[in-house]
């Protein structure tokens, strides 16, 4: 560990909310309708978009609406993401196929349509050997906006619910979707994307390079439009790389400047929404609580992950490798690893991206420790309620604070009171069952990928003793959480030849993972609209003596307590079984 | 339901047009035109032949030659082993040759794996074999960790400044160089921590070589 270890995480964990708290606010006044210094230019477009899609955006959604509109227009996206996948030489007149790259095969497609769909970014497949120009841009790039424009719609959603004092409307959401894109991700996503490529993110649409190298050998260099995905990737927490290594790969995390840059990138909205929230009830401590919980909770991963990883691995001890701190080397568990980023970067980078549901990585995560292991592990069971995805992450969080509002209750004897609004038994059954689909999607699909021998064709053959449960358990637990990261040794897609011939996809990883991915979107979505739509029609009552604050620290450590509780209750079976023990014992296996 | 369909519908073609067309054609444009090195993948020229990427690593590696002065193969693939004039990359787990830039790729080495203590172990093998006739009583556990580790890209431009200067012995003496010389050229191609705080310092590898190449008058 380094002094400017150390401080990379603090410094990280300052400038994000010096730069969340006005990105919060600009948000909470473009949902609501407000002025914002875009307005001039953006007004515009937006109308005409409106105009194009042939919506009124005055028309006011129930929640049934409301959810209609957001499942029909998904399903649209997986259609045509689907279509374009399977159809990559089709476009090969567009000049954005120059290596010649054939379709994959259905079952891979299936599985990363899902992924993209659902704002998960799983990948099976490796973007440079198996993916033309074109399905990056109109295809996967597209639904990267998309998933993340449908997360934080649906986040404003349950945001007006609990603020509506009348009637049972939560908006509307082509335009709360139209809104997301066009004033808060194009904006962030072209100055992103153009910071990017001025520090050496690939931009550029030539064939793939041969370079003959001052020893006398080739070497083929994968080329692309990645800076413009790398944006959007990481600002709407989708996580999937154009290139295979993700974020490890110099063309997409060029410098350690770069790496503190895209770490911003992946923090910024899901910090920005819970002070949105705050704005948008007229309770902005109560923001504040929540913010300081997460934080919390996200600074204790980061720093359980950057000892972990310093320490060095059990395989490194073995074989007589010394990992502490040296002049001119820092040290601690490389492999897997970039020099340029070194353990703080990488473990901080790592935990960045699972808590919230980006799962980009810059380092191998199966090559972490299995305490630094862990650390991932434990945000994704506590189900992406530590900052999250864009949109997912607050109203998954929001479902917790409830649940730990009317526990309060309970506490104190009161009717439980939430933002002026009383929870009763409809509510708090929904956001129980909203919290717990994600957990059991998870654990029934580990568990019968564990059990059967389809499923454990997929653990790769170095991953021996827990190691091979890990590998599993995290690729359904990620995909329940619409993460994506991975113990990448774990596949779902055996490609012997860049371009895809001879390729096969393995059925049951891709079809499970597949229906994991949705069924954990879609489930949680549905409760949170439907809580927001009993929320709405309430009346409010002025907070009295009784009523519980939820603005204060006391509230702020029970709500800790509500969601470590539900994490640990639910995972803690399964997380002894993996990272636990590999980070207990020096045993190799 | 059939509104939502019909706007479904267009909003999909539209967004596409929009967000997978014009938009990345868009930063393509302005980054050719404002960037264009950075946007191309920084490549390195030399007498008008590419050369490499500044910031993708490579295998400075020549063919193994036979007893009978031809280039040994194994399964029909040249043998290669390091090239001593130059200063190595980092351990690459990519597929078909170390460095292998079109198709990136992770070790996934587990941490408790005898896997990677064998892996590990090879590395710090060879390294030694490499260097320790020019460091004698380098030890295994003297050798840096990013030297016996594979980087997460397998493309890792840079080295540990520990990992340059045990290396520096063999270049200097190899290119019957001062090692003040070849230290000083290290310094000089040594990347500073982002911002001043983030990451780590590295060695850029392949700027190094070149630089070694033009102080002794091309390719030695």
């Amino acid at each position: 560990m380094t002094f400017a270890g150390w401080l990379t995480i603090v410094l990280f964990a300052v400038i994000l909310t010096a730069l969340a708290l006005p990105l919060g606010r600009y948000m909470a006044r473009v949902y609501t309708g407000e002025r914002v210094f875009l307005t001039p230019i953006l007004a515009g477009p937006e109308r005409l978009l409106y105009k194009i899609l042939r919506v009124d955006p005055n028309h006011e959604q129930h929640w049934k609406s409301y959810a209609k509109s957001v499942l029909v227009f998904s399903l649209a996206g997986w259609l045509a993401l689907y279509l374009i996948l399977r159809t990559q030489t089709l476009w090969d007149f567009t000049g954005l196929n120059p290596t010649g790259y054939h379709s994959g095969t259905w079952n891979v497609t299936f599985n990363t349509v899902s992924s993209f769909m659902t704002n998960t970014n799983w990948q099976y497949y490796s973007g440079e050997t198996t993916l033309s120009y074109f399905s990056q841009m109109a295809g996967l790039t597209v639904q990267n906006w998309l998933s993340a424009g449908v997360g934080i719609a649906v986040a404003i959603a349950l945001i007006r619910g609990i603020v509506g004092r009348s009637g049972k409307s939560l908006g509307n959401f082509w335009q709360d979707l139209v809104r997301t894109i066009l004033y808060v991700l194009s904006p962030l996503s072209a100055l992103a994307a153009l910071v990017l490529a001025s520090q050496g993110v690939l931009q550029s649409l030539s064939n793939y390079l041969t370079a003959h190298t001052i020893t006398g050998l080739t070497q083929k260099i994968a080329m692309g439009p990645v800076a413009s995905q790398e944006a959007i990737k990481l600002l709407g927490t989708n996580g999937g790389g154009f290139l295979n290594t993700n974020s490890a790969h110099p063309f997409e995390n060029p410098t350690a400047f770069t790496n503190l840059f895209e770490m911003l990138l992946v923090l910024i909205i899901p910090a920005a929404l819970i002070f949105t929230f705050g704005r948008m009830t007229g309770n902005r401590r109560h923001g504040y609580a929540i913010y300081g919980v997460v934080m919390a909770m996200f600074l204790a991963g980061a720093a359980v992950a950057y000892v972990a990883e310093a320490h060095g691995s059990p395989a490194q001890h073995a074989a007589g490798l010394h990992t502490q701190v040296i002049a001119g080397s820092g040290g601690g568990n490389m492999e897997g690893k970039e020099q340029r980023f070194g353990i703080a970067g990488s473990a901080l980078f790592d935990v960045v991206t699972t808590v919230t549901s980006c799962g980009a990585v810059n380092s191998a995560l199966e090559s972490f420790t299995g305490i630094g292991g862990a650390v991932p592990f434990a945000n994704l069971s506590a189900s992406e309620v530590i900052f999250g995805g864009v949109g997912t992450g607050l109203y998954s969080i929001l479902l917790y604070v409830l649940l730990a509002v009317f526990i309060g209750g309970l506490m104190v004897g009161r009717t439980p009171e939430w933002l002026g609004k009383k929870l009763e038994a409809r509510e708090i059954k929904l956001a129980g069952l909203g919290i717990l689909v994600t957990p059991l999607a998870a654990l029934f699909c580990t568990a019968l990928a564990t059990a059967s021998h389809a499923g454990r064709l997929s653990i790769s053959k170095a991953a021996t003793g827990p190691q091979g449960f890990s590998e599993t358990f995290y690729a359904y637990l990620s995909q329940a959480n619409n993460n994506g990261s991975a113990f990448a040794g774990y596949t779902g897609y055996v490609q012997p030849n860049a371009g895809n011939p001879g390729a096969h996809g393995i059925t049951f990883a891709d079809l499970l993972g597949g229906f994991d991915m949705m069924f954990a979107r879609y489930a949680p979505i549905l409760f949170v609209l439907a809580v927001a739509g009993a929320l709405a029609g309430k009346r409010v009552t002025p907070a009295g003596l009784g009523t519980m604050r939820t603005d204060n620290p006391t509230f702020a450590v029970l709500l800790s307590g509500v969601i470590v509780l539900v994490g640990a209750l639910t995972f803690f079976p399964a997380l002894l079984l993996g990272p636990i023990v590999q980070g207990l014992t020096s045993h190799l296996y | 339901m059939k509104r939502d369909i019909l706007t479904s519908a267009i909003g999909i073609v539209g967004f596409t047009i929009l967000l997978g067309l014009v938009y990345p054609l868009l930063i393509t444009g302005v980054s050719q035109v404002a960037f264009p090195g950075e946007a191309n993948g920084q490549q390195i020229h030399l007498d008008g032949k590419l050369i490499g990427s500044k910031i993708i690593g490579q295998a400075f590696e020549v063919p193994v030659l036979g007893k009978n002065g031809r280039p040994q193969e194994k399964e029909g693939k040249p043998v290669l082993e390091p090239d001593r004039r130059y200063f190595q990359t980092r351990p690459s787990a990519t597929e078909a040759g170390p460095d292998n830039a079109a198709a990136s790729t992770f070790s996934n080495l587990g941490p408790n794996s005898k896997a990677t203590e064998e892996a590990i172990a090879e590395r710090i093998k060879a390294y030694l074999a490499l260097e320790k006739p020019y460091v004698p009583g380098l030890t295994p556990g003297q050798v840096p960790v990013d030297a016996a580790t594979a980087s997460g890209s397998g493309l890792d431009p840079e080295i540990s400044q520990a990992n340059a200067r045990v290396q520096a012995h063999r270049v200097a003496a190899v290119r019957r160089l001062p090692l003040s010389t070849v230290d000083g050229l290290v310094a000089s191609y040594t990347d500073a921590r982002g911002l001043g705080f983030s990451g780590e310092p590295g060695v850029n590898v392949l700027e190094l070589n070149l630089a070694l190449d033009r102080l002794q008058g091309g390719a030695g």
